[in-house]
């Protein structure tokens, strides 16, 4: 669980950062796409570490889930939590949620069968005009609204998950266990925020096709 | 004070038990929970009915026998206090209280509010333990112990097994009783010889038992009675995998 999802997570943070570079214009954004497809073998075994590591997360998860749902047969007539938050109690569904979205989302940036503009074919120079691709995509609402939605759920699952993490290897120690809810805290909104970032900007027409 | 209980019967194991409606009258402020139980249960006897089986014996805290889901709350509302050491003035007068087992798979019930525990005695017999000599009682002082590992070892000691992690949590994961049980003794040169078999056999009788696993809610830590920090099921963690790593046969006959 903790080794698959540090590993879907580590993708993301990367993946959110490189993203970044949108703000950096179509050039900038065009190059880092066509240096990553570039990598040829190297993308594909990335690729294939992910697939693997998503599904290890996934069937970890379902066993977790519904081991713990056996746990307690019987439940409380009156039952009242005072430690557990929302991130903690939404795992379970947060992440099939996340899931579906990333299907959509492959569909909608990488392949474009759920884009207005399809797949954009590469120029003369061998260049996917990727920046086009993701302005003209969130510059539809309801596809921004569903990346924003997904990077708040993103950002929660992150939250839980990180803490959860460090608490399953044993990442703690009496001098700096008190920050470690700071950690998780900070380091997931900051996932989120960036991931956010991106449809904000192109829906307020911060960002435009070029 | 007067109070509207609705506490579960179950006649025995076999039995469907349900939530059902007694008023408790005249009851003392300063009569704890569990006496509070037994002025209704002198009532019921009075009246011909069966008495509320509930499990107890020091009343003061320190054995780790009573133990019921209050009003939602493994022990009741109060914080670090087990249900033997709450007053009933901190409850309002007139309030309806709802009183029901421990719920775990695990944990199942023998009769009302009584549970069978016995699963962390198998926890126990697997790997809470040291294997040195039961004779007389060896000199204080003959190992000498830090002060910082001495106090991190009483912290986790502090455990009274009463369950109430394995209540509160939403999973019913018994991680924080283990965790307890495994820091207590791995901190000590005493439990040094069996400390990574400790680790291994100890979860796993953990996961035979049938509980749930730890997704690190908090629960357990915030019911503790004796607040024992969560912070020990990262180090029983670490202890296990470093157990794992280290490839030592989980059930190793010790001592033979
Ligand atoms: C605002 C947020 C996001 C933006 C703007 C974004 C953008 C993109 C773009 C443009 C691509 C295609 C790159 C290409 O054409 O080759 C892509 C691929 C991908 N994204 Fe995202 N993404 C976001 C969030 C996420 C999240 C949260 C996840 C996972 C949970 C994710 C998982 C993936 C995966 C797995 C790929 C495919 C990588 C590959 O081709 O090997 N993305 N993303
Ligand atoms: S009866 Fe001993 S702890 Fe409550």
């Amino acid at each position: 669980m903790a080794a698959s999802g540090v590993i879907v997570f580590g993708f993301i943070v990367v993946h959110i950062l490189g993203n970044l570079q949108l703000f950096a214009g179509p050039e900038a954004l065009n190059r880092y796409a066509a240096f990553l497809q570039g990598l040829g073998p190297l993308k594909w075994a990335v690729r294939a570490l992910l697939a693997a590591s998503a599904a290890v997360h996934i069937v970890t998860a379902v066993q977790l889930t519904v081991q713990n749902w056996q746990a307690r047969p019987r439940r409380y007539a009156t039952i009242r939590y005072r430690a557990t938050d929302y991130a903690a109690r939404t795992m379970w569904i947060g992440g099939p949620i996340i899931g579906l979205f990333v299907i959509w989302h492959l569909l909608h940036l990488t392949t474009g069968h759920c884009h207005p503009a399809g797949q954009f074919a590469a120029d003369s120079n061998g260049i996917i005009n990727v920046y086009n691709s993701v302005v003209i995509g969130f510059m539809d609402p309801a596809a921004a609204a569903v990346y924003i939605l997904a990077m708040l759920l993103v950002g929660l699952h992150l939250y839980h998950g990180l803490w959860s993490m460090m608490q399953s290897i044993g990442l703690n120690h009496p001098g700096w266990n008190h920050w470690r809810r700071w950690f998780a805290v900070l380091f997931a909104a900051f996932v989120a925020l960036a991931g956010i970032s991106l449809p904000v900007a192109v829906l307020t027409g911060f960002v435009t096709p070029a | 004070m007067d109070f509207k209980l609705k506490v579960w019967r179950q006649a025995d194991a076999q039995t469907k038990g349900r939530m059902v409606n007694l008023d408790a009258k005249d009851i003392s402020p300063d009569s704890s929970f569990l006496e509070m139980l037994d002025v209704v249960n002198e009532g019921l006897i009075r009246s011909g009915g069966d008495p509320i089986a509930f499990d107890h014996d020091c009343r003061e805290g320190i054995c780790g026998m009573c133990g019921a889901v209050v009003n939602g709350y493994a022990h009741g509302h109060q914080k670090g206090t087990t249900l033997c050491q709450l007053h009933m003035r901190s409850f309002r007068n007139g309030s309806a209280i709802s009183i029901e087992p421990w719920r775990s798979r695990a944990f199942p019930v023998i009769c009302d509010l009584v549970v069978d525990r016995r699963a962390f005695d198998a926890i126990i017999a697997a790997g809470g333990f040291i294997t040195v000599r039961a004779g007389s009682a060896p000199d204080g002082n003959a190992l000498p112990v830090p002060k910082d590992k001495a106090d991190g070892a009483m912290d986790a000691a502090a455990c009274i097994g009463c369950g109430a992690c394995v209540a509160a949590c939403p999973n019913a994961s018994a991680m924080l009783f283990v965790a307890a049980k495994v820091a207590h003794l791995a901190a000590l040169p005493q439990g040094r010889p069996e400390q990574a078999r400790r680790a291994l056999a100890m979860v796993r009788a953990m996961e035979e038992s049938g509980f749930g696993a730890c997704t690190n809610h908090g629960e357990c830590e915030a019911a503790c009675p004796k607040e024992i920090s969560v912070n020990h099921i990262a180090l029983l963690n670490r202890e296990f995998i470093a157990a794992s790593a280290a490839a030592v046969p989980p059930r190793d006959e010790i001592g033979e």
